[in-house]
Formats: C-alpha cells, structure tokens, sequence
C-alpha cells in the first residue's frame, strides 16, 4: 500500500518538472521575428516548419478560433474556475501569449468567427457575441442564445460549428449510440429499424445565425447518417461543407465471430464527406471499409462483414483515412504563409484512437489532405507528428496531448490545439 | 522524527495487511489467468491494456478507488447491470455506455472483477462466484 502512495507521489513530481521546464522559453524580446521554439514545440514536421507553444496548461482545449489582430479564443470542454471560454494575446510579438483573460459559464467543443461575430457552443446551445473592431468582445457576460435545446445524452456530446458566410451556421449533433443497437455496444444486440436516433441527432443541423433561441423546429436537418462529426468545415472554393465522421466502434466485441480483434483495428475507415442539402452518409446502416473501399453492410443490420450494400440512397467519402484515428477538426487552409501546396487543401486533427487494443493506438496528429478542383486528390500525408510524446501508444492515456482542434492565424500560420494538456501550438514556415 | 515516522509507516504496513489476511486466500494463477481472459474479450477495448481507460471516455480501472474499495457488490452489480449512470467517478466523468455483461458466468464475473482488483497498481481482496451468484438472484 505504502509502495503505491509513494509512486504516486514521484509520478506527480515528474509530471511538474515537465510542466516547468515547458514554461520556460516565453520571455524572448519584443519586435523580435517570431522563432520556433530550440525543440519545435516536440512536434515532427516537414522541412521548412517550425513550431511554437504559444500557450501551455490552458484547460481543455478542444475548438479554437483567431481573430483577424491575432487574438485566440479557445474553447474549453470543462469549465476552469467557472469559465469556459480563454482568451489569449500576444502583447510584445515574440508569438507567446502572456495576457490571458476568460468568460462564458459554459463548457462544450465549438467556437468559431463569422463576420464580427464569436460563435461558440455548449453541448445543448449555441451562443455568440458580438466583436470589436479590434477583436475585442462588446459584452462577454451577454451572449445571443442562437440555439437550443439540443440532444445531449454525454455519448457524442459535441456541438461542433461552422459557418457559410451567407447567415447560416451547421451544427453537428452526434448520435448517442455507437451502431443504432437495442441495447448499446451490448454484444450481438441487433440495430434498431429504422433507426430512431437520426430524428434528433447522428446527423447536421443547419439554422439562421442571427435569429435567438432556435430550436429542432426552427432549423433544418441538413445531412444524416453521420454518427459523430466533430471536426467540420465550410469550403469557400467549392461554397460547400466538408466533415469528418467518427467511425463505429468495437465491430470485434460485439460479433466476434465476423470480426477478429486485428479486424476491428482496422475497420472502419475514418471518413470526411463533401456534403450537400439531403446528404446521407449511412450510419447506422453501413460503415466504409477502407481496404475494400466500398460501403459494408453493418453486423447489427444483417453484415457479415463483408457484404456490400447496394443502397443508393449513402453517400461515398470524399477520401477515407485510417480506423478509429478520431478526427476532431478540419480546416481548409486558404492562407500565403504555406508553400502553395497547402493551399485550399485540409487539415484534420487526428485525436487519436482507443479502439485498436490490443494493437497499439494510432493518430495523435495533423494530417494534410491535398485538394485539386475542390477535392481530395486521393493522397494524404502525416504533417505534424510527436503530441503523443511516445513512439508507440499502447494506451491511450499514454498520449501527453491529443490533437483537437485547428484554427489559421491572420499571417497564415496554423494553430494547433490539444485537449489532454491544454496546450496551444503554433506550426509557421520558415523555408524559402 | 525519524523514528516517529518509521512507527507510523509499520503502523500503515500492518494495518494495510491486517486490512487483507481477514479476508485473504491467496489468489491462484488459474484464477488471474481466467479472468485475464475474460477481461481480454470483453473490457479491454474500453478499459485498454494497462486499465488506463480512455481520458473522459472510458473509467481507468488501475488506481480507482471503486474498483479496489471493499464493496464488491458495486462492482458485481456494474458487470451485471452495465453503467451508464454518468456520476463523478475519482473527480472526472466518462461520457461512454458500459453494457450489461450478464451473459457471463458466475465464475467469469468473479474472476474478471478479481483479475482487475489485482491488476496494475491494484491490490484487494477476490470476489468469489458465490458472492456473484448470491447477487444476480436478488437483482433478478
Ligand atoms: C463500451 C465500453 C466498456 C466496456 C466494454 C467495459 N466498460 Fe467498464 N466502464 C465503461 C464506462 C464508460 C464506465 C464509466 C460509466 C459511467 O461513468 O457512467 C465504466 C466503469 C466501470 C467500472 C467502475 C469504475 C469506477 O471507478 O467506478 C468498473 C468496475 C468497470 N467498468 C469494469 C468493467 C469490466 C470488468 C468490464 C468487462 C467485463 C468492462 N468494464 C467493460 C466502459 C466500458
């Protein structure tokens, strides 16, 4: 018992000294260029990429959104001394933010700027505020309630948000279950026909962004069968919104006579769509195999793990990643910082995967999704590396930060959010 | 000090192994290694390799102080029943759905709990099949 309280205590300790020895490298002078940290924030990245911590210890930061002076809210899943969005300036320009302040009484996943509006949501809400000329809130003790009442049953708790610039914001609204079963990740339980979580929820809901207290009424269901899309964004070259979905889970633990475990870590694929009004991804009644790239039919609606549906009624993905990685943002890069490759292609924030056990987790980075003609070339590539802190990930609280959210600064750098140790990052090139 | 210290720490040694030889049959392997198995094919996607768990997913089982704690009948009643009563557990709350695993058998479930209280970091005492068994009649 002794033993046990005293290894406690020494792993509290370490975890202090890392801490520390990261908050050490903010005091660089002002009017400076702005450098990468000597260890690149930890992060592995192409030639010609540096990276900065421009904040540490924030909270849990899941979405983050940049003004146009470079001012970084950022939204925090729990509230942290009762605050739940923190907002971040960088006051003498050496790329640290020294000046931090918070507001909103609520936690949740969503934030984004729209026009001279601050977005951001609670797992149920969607509030904004107005901003200033100098990005600035008006009044951050008075937001607009935009929506409400919203599903909230934990499971796919997230309201992730995007807006189109033309007065209307999407709302992702995760289905509470993982596969639509009678009884919930319960093995062999059978899929419920029709599946009654979509009325309210596994699917996009768009409303006005102006108007108050809007709810399932007001708005519209815009895209369904999609089980949990956390990371969402709208598509200015195309005028059309793109999301990443959460694959389903445990495929092995609920039939493990279809799916052997080494199967289950590797089906499904991870998916982002090219949506349009009416869109139908599928879930719950099929997933995308990315080795057979086609749409299976699920074990819960008569699979037998290799059975192609034929429905035309289920969107294909625009391109398919890896199982279970957990992408929780997409941003389309539109900035001139970047080698002109990036631009208009998508980055997407792998979160990183549990339900590969017993094989070792994956994810716990930044890819980057080339596009030609508004659409995924087919390739993708791992652009940030190393947040998880180990090569390999056994388990996943092993991972030191997790990758959530994705926001693109007014110079056009990328900023990079983690959830696990609320540390901001910032990705700039530096290349010629 | 030092010896005061020294006393108090023998005093917490015995009194954590009194805490056990009330209770204490030595745990066999085959039973470790039975509930190792069962915990393999049934808790490990969620509850991973380590009993890590998954940070606000999925409760940690190595190090909570429910799973080590002298009420077996909650964690009996968890693996019959499942948990999804969302409560703060050690200070966090997970937001996934534990299914009932009462399709298992008595010794399975007895086992599995064992397996996971002597585990990791985990050191308690072992849940019987008949202590199971005395459960699932009165929940039933
Ligand atoms: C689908 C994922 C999943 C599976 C599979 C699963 N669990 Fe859990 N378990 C959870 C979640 C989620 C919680 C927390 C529930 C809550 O907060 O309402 C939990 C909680 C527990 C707790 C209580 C922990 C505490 O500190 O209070 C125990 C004990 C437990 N699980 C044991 C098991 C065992 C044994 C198995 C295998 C027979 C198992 N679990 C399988 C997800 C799972």
């Amino acid at each position: 018992m002794r033993k046990n309280i005293s290894f406690c205590l020494l792993a509290l300790g370490l975890s202090f000294t890392t801490f520390s020895a990261n908050a050490g490298d903010s005091t660089k002078l002002a009017s400076k260029p702005i450098l990468p940290d000597a260890d690149n924030a930890g992060l592995k990245l192409p030639v010609g990429f540096g990276a900065l911590k421009v904040a540490d210890s924030v909270g849990r930061a899941r979405h983050i959104a940049i003004t146009d002076q470079g001012t970084i809210y950022v939204k925090l899943s729990r509230l942290v001394n009762g605050k739940g969005i923190v907002v971040l300036r960088d006051n003498d320009g050496d790329g640290r933010t020294e000046d931090k302040g918070a507001f909103g009484d609520f936690g949740g996943t969503g934030i984004a700027i729209s026009g001279k509006w601050l977005y951001a949501s609670s797992d149920q809400e969607v509030y904004r505020y107005a901003l200033t000329p100098d990005g600035s809130l008006v009044n951050p003790m008075s937001p607009q309630k935009i929506v409400t009442g919203l599903i909230n049953r934990r499971q796919h708790e997230s309201k992730s948000i995007a807006l189109d610039g033309k007065g209307n914001i999407y709302v992702n609204i995760g289905a509470f279950s993982n596969s639509c079963q009678e009884k919930d990740r319960q093995k062999g339980s059978m899929g419920m026909m029709p599946c009654p979580v979509l009325d309210s929820a596994g699917g996009i809901w768009k409303f006005d962004a102006e108007k108050s207290n809007q709810s399932y009424g007001d708005g519209k269901r815009y895209a369904t069968g999609l089980r949990n899309v956390v990371g969402l964004d709208w598509n200015k070259q195309n005028n059309q919104l793109f999301v990443m979905q959460h694959g389903r889970d445990q495929l092995h633990d609920l039939f493990p006579d279809l799916y052997d475990q080494k199967t289950n870590a590797e089906k499904p694929a991870e998916t982002m769509y090219a949506i349009k009004e009416g869109s139908n991804a599928g879930w719950p009644y099929v997933y995308y195999d990315p080795e057979l790239k086609q749409k299976i039919v699920a074990p819960e609606y008569g699979g037998d793990g290799k059975k192609v549906s034929m429905d035309p009624a289920f969107q294909d993905p625009a391109i398919a990643f890896p199982a279970h990685m957990a992408p929780n943002a997409l941003l389309f890069y539109t900035g001139n910082q970047f080698p002109a490759k990036y631009k208009n292609g998508a980055f997407v924030a792998f979160h990183g995967s549990w339900n590969r056990a017993p094989l070792p987790q994956e994810g716990y980075f930044v890819a980057f999704v080339p596009f030609e003609n508004g659409k995924p070339t087919g390739q993708w590539e791992i652009f940030a590396n190393g947040f998880a802190g180990a090569e390999v990930v056994t388990s996943t609280r092993v991972a030191q930060h997790r990758p959530c959210g994705l926001a693109q600064g007014p110079d056009g750098s990328l900023y990079v959010s983690d959830d696990s140790k609320g540390t901001i990052y910032r990705i700039m090139y530096n290349g010629k | 000090m030092k010896a005061a210290r020294g006393l108090m720490m023998m005093g917490l040694l015995c009194f954590g192994l009194n805490g056990f030889s009330q209770t204490a049959k030595p745990i066999t392997k085959s039973v470790m290694d039975n509930g190792k198995a069962v915990y393999l094919s049934r808790c490990l996607a969620c509850h991973q390799v380590d009993g890590g768990g998954v940070p606000r997913l999925n409760a940690p089982l190595d190090g909570a102080s429910a799973v080590i704690a002298a009420d077996k009948a909650k964690l009996i009643r968890i693996v019959l029943k499942g948990y999804s009563d969302r409560v703060e557990i050690d200070g966090e709350y997970y937001s996934n759905n534990m299914a009932p695993h009462a399709d298992l058998n008595n010794q399975q479930i007895a086992d599995v709990l064992t397996y996971i209280r002597n585990s990791w970091s985990n050191k308690a005492s072992a849940v019987t099949a008949a202590e199971v068994k005395a459960l699932r009649a009165k929940l039933k």
